[in-house]
């Protein structure tokens, strides 16, 4: 997190005691000396700069804040940042390579998924983690598998249909 | 030759969305996201009591703190004229508590450090001490002699009634009364509800004491009111403030009002000469910023036995909170809830509201809703399935007897509006037919004789959307124009700005095919840019469905202005005379010699290189718009349900949706749009309130208690469409964000109600929980939602 310009406030408690922890995010290894109560969520948008997680809720119920920890779709909102520690982690900037989109990125916009765009990045995420688990889900896989991201413009009808394009060109029928 | 419209991205194109190339790479720019150099943090202390008086803040424990920078009071505030700010219906509001609190959740202090973890652990050391005054929790309670005085800072306020207003004619509607064969009565609340916007609301405050100039970003719906707003408050001269609306995640009507928070990171940048960010939390949003509806309902309609309605008596009383912060039109005390029944030919009707306050959050906002007709019409629909029932008539009979007929617009409606189109009972055909109407009739009485409890609810109502007209339509004088600039650059290339601002309604995308539609410059040749108060021009912005309707015609007529122009440039690279050129989409051409032409984007470079003598050079313009009318959708809605008797849990088994919003600029998002109007219809329905104990502890603080639908439970919505462009509007659009929110709540109610029917069961209070449906269908008996008063016994 500290670089070699960063400044540090005069008014720091030196009684705190920081941690450094390791995240492989997106595929690249990065390094932050952080508090142990910093949660992950922060460690990502504040620390590493990637403001493509959001924060909504702080309860872990809306999802906004949904990236992969090995994986594993998590609500990084309630996941401190040095359990993430010696771990990998995706999210939304991780998705796309430069020139190409994921399959769910591009069936977000082509079946107009999204709106306000706030819930989308956890929602997406969440997907991913159901289509790499299985590319050809039903209707009612899809809902209940996204059933903990909240969106409150779309009303989810275009989102599933999102998914289920996504799977369908992961699976090459698209 | 014409160019192909919808090829070129125009009116009726389906459109894929500019906006969503960000958005899906995770590269939208939302408050919270911007960060500027040396900027700090700010947290709010809430208050935890409904109602108290302050008798003592101590915040040395939080100044202890390395990295807390500063702690506000209301004493601090109150000492810069700054404890209390006006709200937008003419009252005040608190900004830092200085005597008692009046809710919970009401601001007490704020802190500032050097991060949010600091400034929570600030929050957390400051030590009030509150000595407990009685709650008022409902209208009742205020009203009863003897009731505490919740607002006893204002000189000259001996109760809690904030107004009693009137509208139509009462003595023509007695009459009505007193002619009818039959007089139907019905009553319910509709519930205090929260739009909750999955972003909460934020502000970055940077004064430069410098060139003494603020600049905010800032979760406004509507900028250039925040500016306003922000120089009469904070005594700063309008042309030193710059608010900067960036993405927003959702508003829905939260994101209209001024809060307490923005108010206090200004003057923390100022006096700290910092740039201070105020994220609000979850709770926070839920507890303490513009909630909607909290109104009781009731009132009768005076019936002829074949059918005819004669006349409507309704009376509302809402619950506004401690302070009357509604955001709605000047001249209309409860919102537009006199826009009931203007889709049916009710010859006479008369209202009257009353406002109170009470020890809850202050408000309300009109919630994904043009100022309260979403009440409005939740009574109008309700009432009406109430009278088909009492008279003993098919509930789509009685609307066809009493639905405006195409040939009578434009039309009066019975509080005084003017509706001039539309097509309803053919709307309501198509719901009718798209459902299988009287087939589910047919199984609806078999599954009766097995136990089984199916409903069909009805819902068809026109509202006003587009504020305003400025003959009827001002917020604290201010008349409700927008306006639009286009600048058209030399290379046939564009950039659109107007005073509106998206929040995922699609303005990048809908705007650039408006213009497309009257230029032919291909949509993606346009830019469309928003929320900006040092560039956009002046907006009341986005909210009451009121974008398409009045900013989207000023892109109309900006849009005009420049071919208008244009033509003149088009005669003169053609040598010919004015009245000689004639338009087709994208091109000028001589009349009678369609190959001699020139294109808009020759054009746009003669503007810069070969203008006809004595003419201005360039090719922009701005223009303000100032509605004739509103406009007016209609919507047919019907749901079809199934009623579990053993747990009262319902479900949908369809929702058909029939809407007419004129002509559609792009289908794809209109359809979006009326989706989610649907599910938050859905939602207030089933499960989405925010509701109170007899202490005034707000249930529904966070999204544990406030349940909001999910993928799972939401239903799947079939959508149907009629088009009655509306006659006023440039392009003939109406209003359709919140048509669906709007009509969709009283299809559901009305399809559960109809379920139940056979048990006498006249009203359940929204929302359709599963012990309220559960105990309804035991004994019979209505339900009702009103918040429980604390008694002796307690």
């Amino acid at each position: 997190m500290t670089s070699l310009f960063e400044e540090v406030p005069v008014s720091t408690d030196d009684n705190i005691s920081t941690t450094r922890v390791e995240v492989n995010v997106n595929g690249e290894r990065r390094a932050a000396q952080i508090e142990p109560r910093l949660l992950l969520a922060h460690l990502l948008r504040n620390g590493f700069k990637l403001t493509g997680t959001h924060t909504g809720c702080d309860t872990t119920n809306c999802g906004a804040c949904t990236v992969l920890l090995d994986g594993e779709p998590v609500k990084s909102c309630t996941v401190f940042a040095v359990q993430a520690n010696g771990h990998d982690v995706t999210t939304v900037e991780g998705l796309a390579s430069s020139e190409q989109l994921h399959p769910v990125q591009e069936g977000f916009k082509d079946e107009h998924g999204l709106q306000c765009g706030f819930c989308t990045p956890g929602m997406m995420l969440s997907a991913v983690a159901l289509l790499n688990e299985n590319d050809d889900p039903t209707e009612d896989e899809v809902r209940w598998a996204l059933s903990g991201n909240l969106c409150r413009c779309t009303g989810y009808q275009n989102i599933v249909k999102a998914v289920l394009w996504a799977g369908a060109k992961m699976r090459g029928d698209a | 030759m014409a160019l192909d419209e919808v090829k070129i991205g125009g009116l009726g194109a389906s459109r894929k969305r500019v906006e969503d190339n960000r958005f899906i790479r995770g590269k939208g720019n939302y408050v919270d996201d911007v960060v500027l150099p040396g900027m700090l943090y700010m947290e709010i202390l809430r208050s935890p009591l409904a109602h108290a008086k302050i008798n003592s803040i101590d915040t040395s424990a939080a100044y202890a703190i390395p990295g807390v920078r500063m702690v506000m009071t209301g004493e601090m505030m109150a000492a810069r004229n700054l404890a209390w700010m006006p709200t937008l219906s003419y009252d005040t509001q608190a900004v830092l508590a200085t005597d008692k609190v009046r809710f919970q959740g009401q601001e007490v202090c704020a802190v500032i450090a050097d991060d949010p973890y600091i400034a929570r652990d600030g929050v957390e050391a400051i030590v009030v001490d509150y000595e407990p005054l009685p709650p008022i929790v409902n209208p009742e309670q205020a009203k009863a002699p003897g009731a505490p005085l919740i607002r006893n800072d204002k000189v000259g306020q001996n109760n809690n009634v904030i107004f009693d207003w009137e509208v139509g004619d009462r003595a023509s509607t007695d009459r009505a009364f007193a002619e009818a064969d039959k007089v139907s009565e019905i009553a319910m609340h509709y519930p205090r509800s929260h739009p909750s916007p999955i972003e909460a609301c934020g502000s970055i405050a940077d004064y430069d004491r410098s060139t003494s100039k603020l600049t905010v970003y800032m979760t406004t719906q509507a900028p250039h009111i925040i500016r306003a707003a922000v120089s009469l408050v904070a005594e700063i001269p309008e042309h030193m403030i710059r608010i900067i609306s960036p993405d927003l995640g959702g508003g829905f009507g939260n994101k209209v009002p001024v809060y307490p928070g923005y108010v206090m990171s200004i003057l923390a940048s100022i006096l700290l000469e910092k740039p201070v960010k105020w994220i609000e939390d979850k709770t926070g949003n839920l507890i303490s910023t513009g909630f909607g509806r909290d109104v009781y309902l009731k009132g009768q309609m005076a019936l002829r036995n074949d059918g005819k309605i004669l006349g409507v008596r309704m009376h509302t009383d809402s619950d506004h909170g401690a302070f009357f912060a509604d955001a709605q039109p000047s001249k209309f005390k409860i919102g537009l809830m006199h826009s009931a029944f203007a889709c049916y030919d009710v010859p006479t009707a008369h209202l009257t509201a009353q406002g109170v306050y009470t020890n809850k959050a202050p408000g309300g906002v009109a919630y994904r809703c043009s100022f309260r007709v979403t009440e409005a019409m939740y009574f109008q629909e309700r009432m009406v399935q109430a009278a088909a029932d009492d008279l003993g008539m098919d509930q789509a009979e009685f609307r066809r007897v009493n639905l405006v007929k195409d040939d009578d617009f434009p039309k009066r409606t019975p509080f005084g509006f003017l509706t001039d189109s539309g097509q309803y009972g053919k709307c309501l055909q198509i719901g009718l037919d798209a459902i299988g109407y009287d087939d589910f009739k047919k199984e609806q009485e078999e599954a009766r004789k097995r136990g089984r409890l199916l409903g069909i609810g009805i819902s068809t109502m026109t509202e006003p959307l587009g504020a305003g007209n400025s003959r009827e339509y001002d917020i604290l004088g201010i008349k409700m124009f927008d306006s639009a600039e286009l600048r058209v650059h030399m290379t046939g290339k564009a950039i659109l700005r107007t005073g509106a601002k998206t929040q995922g309604q699609g303005h990048e995308t809908t705007w650039a095919q408006i213009v497309a539609h009257e230029l032919g410059i291909p949509a993606e040749d346009i830019v469309v840019e928003e929320g900006d108060t040092d560039t956009a021009p002046f907006g009341m912005g986005t909210y009451a469905s009121r974008s398409t309707p009045v900013a989207g015609a000023a892109v109309s007529m900006v849009s005009r202005k420049i071919r208008a122009k244009a033509r003149k440039i088009a005669a003169h690279l053609l040598e010919v005379s004015d009245e000689d050129i004639e338009w087709e989409l994208g091109r000028f051409y001589v009349r009678g010699a369609q190959d001699r032409g020139v294109t808009i984007q020759e054009c746009a470079m003669a503007a810069y290189s070969n203008v006809p003598d004595g003419m201005e050079p360039g090719l922009e313009n701005n223009a303000y718009y100032d509605p004739p009318n509103l406009t007016w959708p209609f919507a047919c809605y019907i749901a079809t349900v199934e009623v579990d008797p053993e747990t009262g849990v319902w479900d949908v088994l369809r929702l058909v949706a029939v809407d007419d919003c004129g002509v559609r600029i792009n289908p794809m998002i209109v359809e979006g749009q009326i989706m989610g109007g649907l599910t938050e219809a859905y939602a207030m329905a089933n499960m989405q309130f925010i509701t109170f104990d007899e202490d005034g502890n707000c249930v529904g603080s966070n999204y544990m208690d406030y349940l909001l639908p999910t993928a799972w439970e939401t239903p799947g919505f079939e959508l149907h469409e009629v088009v009655t462009p509306c006659p006023h509007h440039p392009i003939g659009a109406k209003g359709i964000g919140e048509c669906a929110t709007v009509g969709g709540p009283a299809a559901f109610v009305n399809a559960v109600m109809d379920a139940l029917k056979h048990t006498g069961v006249r009203n359940i209070d929204m929302p359709l929980l599963p012990d309220r449906v559960y105990e309804a269908a035991q004994t019979g008996s209505d339900i009702s939602g009103m918040p429980p008063v604390k008694t002796a016994d307690d």
